[in-house]
């Protein structure tokens, strides 16, 4: 039979833990709604760059732009974003595996790797992987001037041919319990999808229909790349919290478990003792 | 002022972290890449790109400055779109950080190595100086 004092101190050990779990939830629910005001916040400018750079896409040559055309594929680059703390279920290892799935789908593509978060950081290192760029503390408080580094670096190599597309591997926020892996192209740009009804207005352009453009799409890059950060940070705080609140029950239900045998080792031990003094006094008869 | 239907301009300035004006008014003054231009109610629709400068707004008596850094301006003839990289009110702007900002940019600049660094003080040091001047304008 286990010992009380044993018992005991693993309940107390086990509380604490739930205790810590407790307050990492709620630090999550809390990081996770300005995390979600974040992104609201965020979209209408997306769309609205969305519209113009469609409306300009009907007005202007495509080809025009090295940003929107498509060389044939031979080195790739993989922006991949994860999170720089764990505690948060499967939320990296997903993100991870489809990565390292990603690269065996495509066995003839030269990859290079940008990292984001330390858990990236962390898995490369052991592997055989070329990394190109780390980008360690910018998940704690996301803003555009990260989310534009991490652009122009891109684009900049892109432009000198370092790589002949970018793949953004990342976590996209559904809803607190609902994260998907999604592994999307940022580099070349797809071309729009054009719908007529928006563009019922004829615009004047200043300077030109080019010139806007070409000032636009490294913006656009920088965008979605925020966007991209912004989803991930969302997921992250999603998944600690589902992570946490698991955690949580489970040390309630291991409590539960551990207060029921410590009452029954107590009987137990309290009836061992009264057996033996009844029987000690029966010898003495 | 007498003013009749459809002669306000719907004013919206939108930034990637936020939206910072949504407003009726009687006309705005934007720093254009070709030049500084003004919009009055009945323009003719318009896309431009934004350099780093001060656009104001007038809304009745009362005018109101904010200091952008690079974006671009949509304008129809009673809208006025402005969706720039940052937009900061003048009453919100920190004098003093901007002043910081304005001296190690100077610092850099006049150290003077043509690299990438000196590009960036460049464009730091434009736009702390549109901070300062309209820092308080009211």
């Amino acid at each position: 039979m286990s010992n009380l004092r044993d018992i005991r101190r693993r309940i107390q050990s086990v509380k604490n833990t739930e205790q810590i779990t407790k307050a990492m939830k709620m630090v999550a629910a809390s990081r996770l709604r300005r995390a979600q005001e974040a992104i609201l916040a965020s979209r209408p400018y997306a769309l609205k760059m969305l519209e113009v750079l469609s409306s300009l896409a009907l007005r202007t040559n495509p080809e025009a732009h090295p940003l929107l055309v498509t060389r044939e594929p031979k080195k790739a680059d993989m922006v991949v974003v994860t999170s720089d703390r764990g505690l948060c279920g499967a939320f990296n290892s997903n993100i991870l595996r489809k990565a390292e799935q990603f690269m065996a789908e495509h066995p003839d593509w030269e990859f290079s790797m940008h990292l984001v978060g330390r858990k990236a950081v962390e898995y490369f290192k052991r592997r055989e992987v070329n990394t190109r760029k780390i980008s360690l503390d910018i998940l704690a408080d996301v803003s555009l001037p990260h989310a534009m580094a991490i652009g122009n670096d891109v684009v900049e190599s892109y432009l000198e041919e370092e790589f002949d597309q970018v793949f953004m591997v990342y976590n996209e926020f559904k809803s607190a319990i609902q994260q998907n892996v999604i592994v999307e192209q940022l580099l070349p740009i797809k071309p729009m999808e054009v719908t007529e009804d928006h563009f019922a207005v004829e615009y004047l352009y200043e300077p030109s229909e080019d010139m806007v453009l070409e000032e636009l799409l490294p913006r656009h890059i920088n965008i979605q790349v925020f966007r991209v950060l912004l989803e991930s940070v969302a997921s992250e705080h999603g998944a600690r919290m589902t992570a946490m609140d698991a955690a949580s029950k489970n040390a309630g239900e291991m409590i539960d478990q551990l207060t029921l045998l410590y009452n029954r080792s107590r009987q137990a031990a309290i009836t061992k003792e009264l057996v033996e003094v009844v029987s000690g006094a029966e010898a003495i008869k | 002022m007498a003013e009749t239907a459809g002669t306000k301009l719907t004013l919206e300035v939108v930034t990637p972290e936020k939206v910072v004006i949504s407003e009726e008014v009687d006309e705005v003054v934007l720093p254009g890449i070709e030049g500084e231009f003004g919009v009055l109610p009945g323009h003719i629709p318009f896309l431009t790109a934004l350099k780093v400068g001060a656009m104001y707004y007038k809304k009745g008596e009362e005018s109101e400055y904010l200091a952008l850094s690079w974006g671009y301006v949509e304008v129809a003839s009673d809208r006025v779109m402005v969706l720039a990289e940052t937009a900061e009110k003048a009453t919100e702007i920190d004098i003093k950080r901007a002043e910081d900002s304005r001296e190690a940019a100077e610092k850099i600049l006049t150290a003077g190595k043509e690299d990438t660094e000196y590009e960036k003080a460049q464009v730091r040091l434009e736009k702390s100086i549109i901070r300062v001047q309209i820092a308080g304008k009211k």
